[in-house]
């Protein structure tokens, strides 16, 4: 990985009750890093009126209520500007790259295990993947179980993750003609992304496996079994080993 | 004591307003798509602005109350009936236990709220009543309403207002709103635009245009359609969050307006974004409706906004006020 100097911030409004903080505009692990360090100080601290702080690749949004802040609202902007600039400011860049080259996360200390049943008819796409990247379905199983993965953002659907750490053997194209329905628990792999459908959808990435995980649950407090910043492995599983798992591993 | 669905109409669901403060996980906001219409709806029958009423779209249900029930219409202008009268619209009426309402075609508008005295008692999920569709989740078993199905009503008539004391057919309130000027349903509607990080290489062709709204619109966004498609020159970017009223440009170049349950990130360009006061507007576009851009500026938005706000804040002081006694 290469280093990379602390990013600039700029800002930029989507409409007149969200600002949005981009530090850059390309995936990389460690802009992605700075992206969650800046969401997590923002959250910590949100002054009246703001309603949402979302993390993505390479910004984060602040969603706000013009007329329900502090500030009169032709104020409420400017205030939420410069709250960004200065949490930005206070941020101590060497710390988080501390945290990148040594491995630990922040956020998340855990790796949660996500048991796969690949190909077959859980993963009707695995041999083609196989075939575009000249390797056995075997070795398609092996190199996408061998990286920790970490989720860059939630989107898409509640609970969907965004991984970064696909290794590039395994970038295939979408298919031509997206699937009208993609099962909840389907795992996939979009170009250079790979990830994890929580619910049915339609959806245009190679299926190579599904996971009896249930990623978002209305009900659970957290919703979200997953959340940005979350670490993550595939664990091969046979489906009989998936229907042996306890209810609660579910 | 509830309200049962004889027939569905096209799209009618349980709304409120929303769930924000779950986009980081992913869940879109949802709610009414017209935040207006459902508060007013709501203040006329004494509820909470943020109660859960249905939703009813282009095509309306047929209804029956097995209790006394006091309602309210708003939203755009559609057809309704109660045993061949007419029912008004932005107005509280009470309706006799065994009523069978009729909601027919929106002949102007594309939504209408009904609220009932009390709101819809459906379980609240991730802080919300509102049916997540597209989620599956939320509102009445998380799908749009079905023949047959029976919501559970609250007694409305143990919350201590003074309603009409009438138990037979359907006796209105002797005052209403007025949803004009904060919302009007001209034909061709002027929508605002605030600017986007990528603005079209011809800003002449985006304002200049009539844009018909395409039949394939729904919940999520508003496709809309024209002869000449629009380009930018920025390249295409990482996927980034959005919000609601942003308006994006697919390769096609025919824009999308997102609506309220659009996904919380996007990875088209955006050319711009709709202001929160035009949002309700915006909801009530019906497909072959048609929608003018209109350049606004930041202070444009918010002013309108407040005004906006000041509108409802009247309607429902009023109301407050015409239910105390």
């Amino acid at each position: 990985m290469n280093a990379v100097a602390q990013p600039g911030l700029s800002l930029e409004t989507l409409g007149d009750s969200a600002v949005l903080a981009v530090l850059g505009d390309r995936l990389h692990p460690e802009l992605n890093r700075a992206v969650l360090a800046l969401a997590a100080e923002l959250d910590r601290q949100r002054p009246k009126g703001v309603v949402d702080i979302v993390p993505a690749y390479a910004s984060v949004a602040v969603h706000y209520l013009p007329l329900r802040m502090e500030a009169p609202a032709e104020q409420s902007r400017r205030k939420i500007e410069s709250w960004i600039r200065q949490t930005w400011s206070q941020l101590h860049w060497e710390a988080q790259r501390d945290y990148a080259s040594s491995g630990e996360d922040v956020w998340n200390q855990n790796i949660l295990p996500v048991p796969v049943c690949y190909g077959g008819d859980y993963g009707p796409d695995i041999e083609h993947v196989a075939a575009h990247c000249g390797m056995s379905v075997d070795e398609v199983i092996a190199r996408h179980s061998a990286p920790i993965y970490r989720v860059a953002m939630l989107g898409f659907q509640p609970g969907f993750p965004y991984l970064l750490g696909l290794d590039p053997r395994l970038e295939t194209p979408r298919l031509a003609s997206p699937r009208t329905r993609v099962a909840a628990g389907a795992v996939g792999i979009g170009g250079a992304q790979t990830g994890i459908y929580p619910l049915p959808s339609p959806g245009g990435w190679q299926l190579i496996g599904w996971s009896p995980l249930r990623l978002f649950d209305p009900q659970r407090q957290p919703a979200t079994l997953l959340r940005a910043g979350s670490r993550l492995r595939f664990v091969p599983t046979s489906i009989e080993d998936i229907d042996n798992l306890p209810q609660g591993a579910r | 004591m509830s309200l049962e669905i004889l027939k569905p109409g096209l799209l009618t669901s349980v709304q409120d307003l929303g769930r924000p403060n779950h986009r980081a996980l992913g869940v879109p906001v949802g709610g009414a798509a017209d935040t207006f219409s459902l508060q007013v709806a709501n203040a006329l029958v004494g509820n909470d602005s943020g109660a859960a009423a249905l939703e009813i779209t282009l095509l309306g249900p047929r209804l029956r109350f097995t209790q006394d029930a006091v309602i309210a219409l708003c939203g755009g202008r559609f057809e309704a009936s109660l045993d061949d009268l007419a029912l008004p619209m932005w107005r509280a009426m009470r309706v006799a236990a065994g009523s069978i309402i009729d909601i027919g075609r929106s002949q102007r508008g594309a939504r209408l709220y009904l609220a009932v005295a009390g709101g819809l008692n459906c379980p609240s999920v991730l802080g919300s009543r509102a049916t997540a569709l597209d989620g599956g989740f939320g509102g009445w078993q998380g799908r749009a309403l079905q023949a047959g199905d029976r919501l559970v009503l609250s007694d409305c008539f143990s919350l201590g207002r003074h309603w009409p004391r009438q138990s037979i057919g359907l006796h209105l309130a002797r005052w209403w709103a007025n949803p004009a000027p904060a919302l009007s349903l001209d034909p061709v509607a002027e929508i605002g635009l605030l600017p986007g990080r990528h603005p079209p290489t011809d800003s002449e062709l985006l304002f200049g245009t009539e844009y018909l709204v395409d039949s394939r619109s729904n919940r999520m966004g508003l496709r809309l359609d024209s002869e000449t498609p629009l380009s930018i020159s920025a390249p295409s970017t990482l996927s980034e969050p959005v919000s609601i009223g942003t308006v994006q440009l697919p390769p096609e170049g025919k824009p999308i307006v997102l609506l309220a349950d659009a996904q919380t990130i996007g990875g088209y360009p955006r050319i711009g974004h709709v202001p929160s006061a035009d949002l309700p507007r915006l909801a009530q576009l019906a497909p072959n409706d048609r929608l003018r851009f209109v350049p606004n500026n930041e202070a444009q938005a918010l002013q309108r906004l407040q005004q906006l706000d000041r509108h409802l804040q009247r309607l429902q002081d009023a109301a407050k006020e015409a239910l105390k006694d």
